[in-house]
């Protein structure tokens, strides 16, 4: 596996053509690396393999001594996202920077990971894709979304554990599987994937092959 | 930010059509490719533009009604499309708005739409 840092940027369509037929695709816009390994693991030092990539730059004055230091060692200025790829499929060197055309060539299948936005306390229709009440008549009147009975009568007579209710939504990490490389744009380190991705517009998102 | 969905659809619209500038009340004709199998023919869709939607954008449409035996039709076409073969302006309306949604309601001699006084186009008509 490999894999770059970089930002969503938006998102827009484009016309492609397949064979012979032209589709208009909805797609998403990647601002991805230029990436610097900021270390390298290897499984006899740390006990397993894994490239450390460095993206954006921050402050110096943001930054923390013990950080300064190690972006130090890769002869690179600080960074302000730093992720760790296991088992990455690209021979690197520390202090090596990676962009996007090295990784990625159109055509190519994607999976992009990022955190979805939040979108704060939320029923269980939106939050876990309840059917809610069927309809509102028969004496229905104010539970059109609820989630119905939760612990039954004298059997269980109470609640079982992780069952799926109203709460906080949104927010946590999203993998979104084989999304097709449409366009690479070496000089913008743009990519271009088909599809929506996680996450707010400025947001880091990982792109792995 | 925006700037750099720019470059992406740019590179899109560098090889946009030329089309003659129309807008929400004219008449126009649109040729359209349609693929049967293997062969390529050309069908024109001939209406009232009834709107321009999301301008100046990779995503811009305008819609086209003709009212086809009896039945109105709208077509949604995207400017970009490349099976828009070319756009024909047959009539230039004069209309106090940018969505023509009240001509849905009429029919006959209710939807008609006066021509501009102004227009450029010569009347085939």
């Amino acid at each position: 596996m490999s894999g770059i840092i970089g930002k969503k940027v938006g998102m827009t369509s484009l016309f492609i053509t397949e064979g012979t037929s032209v589709k208009q695709v909805a797609c998403t816009v990647i601002q991805a690396g230029p990436c610097v390994v900021t270390q390298v693991k290897t499984k006899e030092k740390e006990g397993y393999d894994a490239v450390q990539l460095g993206f954006d730059e921050a402050k110096e004055k943001n930054t923390t001594q013990p950080l300064l230091n190690h972006f130090k060692k890769a002869n690179t200025t600080p960074k302000r996202k730093v992720t760790e790829f296991r088992e990455f499929a690209k021979e690197v060197k520390l202090g090596d920077v990676l962009s996007v055309q090295d990784l990625f060539q159109e055509g190519d299948f994607v999976d992009v990971i990022g955190t979805a936005k939040g979108k704060g306390f939320q029923g269980v229709v939106k939050r876990h894709g309840f059917g809610g009440v069927g309809g509102s008549t028969h004496g229905q009147h104010n539970r059109q979304r609820h989630p119905g009975s939760v612990g039954a009568s004298s059997y269980p007579s109470r609640v079982f554990k992780g069952l799926r209710m109203a709460g906080r939504t949104g927010g946590n990490r999203v993998k979104v599987q084989n999304l097709k490389v449409i366009k690479v744009i070496a000089e913008h380190n743009l990519i271009v994937v088909t599809g929506a991705i996680p996450g707010a517009k400025n947001s880091y998102v990982i792109i792995e092959k | 930010m925006n700037d750099l969905i720019k470059i992406v659809e740019n590179a899109s619209v560098e090889n946009k059509p030329n089309f003659p500038a129309f807008k929400a009340g004219d008449t126009i004709n649109v040729h359209v490719k349609i693929r049967e199998g293997n062969k390529e023919r050309i069908q024109q869709f001939k209406g009232t533009v009834i709107q321009r939607r999301n301008p100046s954008s990779n995503g811009e449409t305008f819609t086209v009604r003709k009212v086809s035996n009896g039945v109105g039709v709208e077509r949604i076409f995207p400017v970009l499309s490349p099976n828009i073969e070319k756009i024909e302006v047959l009539k230039q309306g004069k209309v106090r708005r940018a969505r023509l949604f009240y001509l849905r309601g009429k029919m006959g001699k209710a939807a008609r739409i006066r021509e501009r006084v102004d227009s450029t186009v010569q009347s085939a008509e």
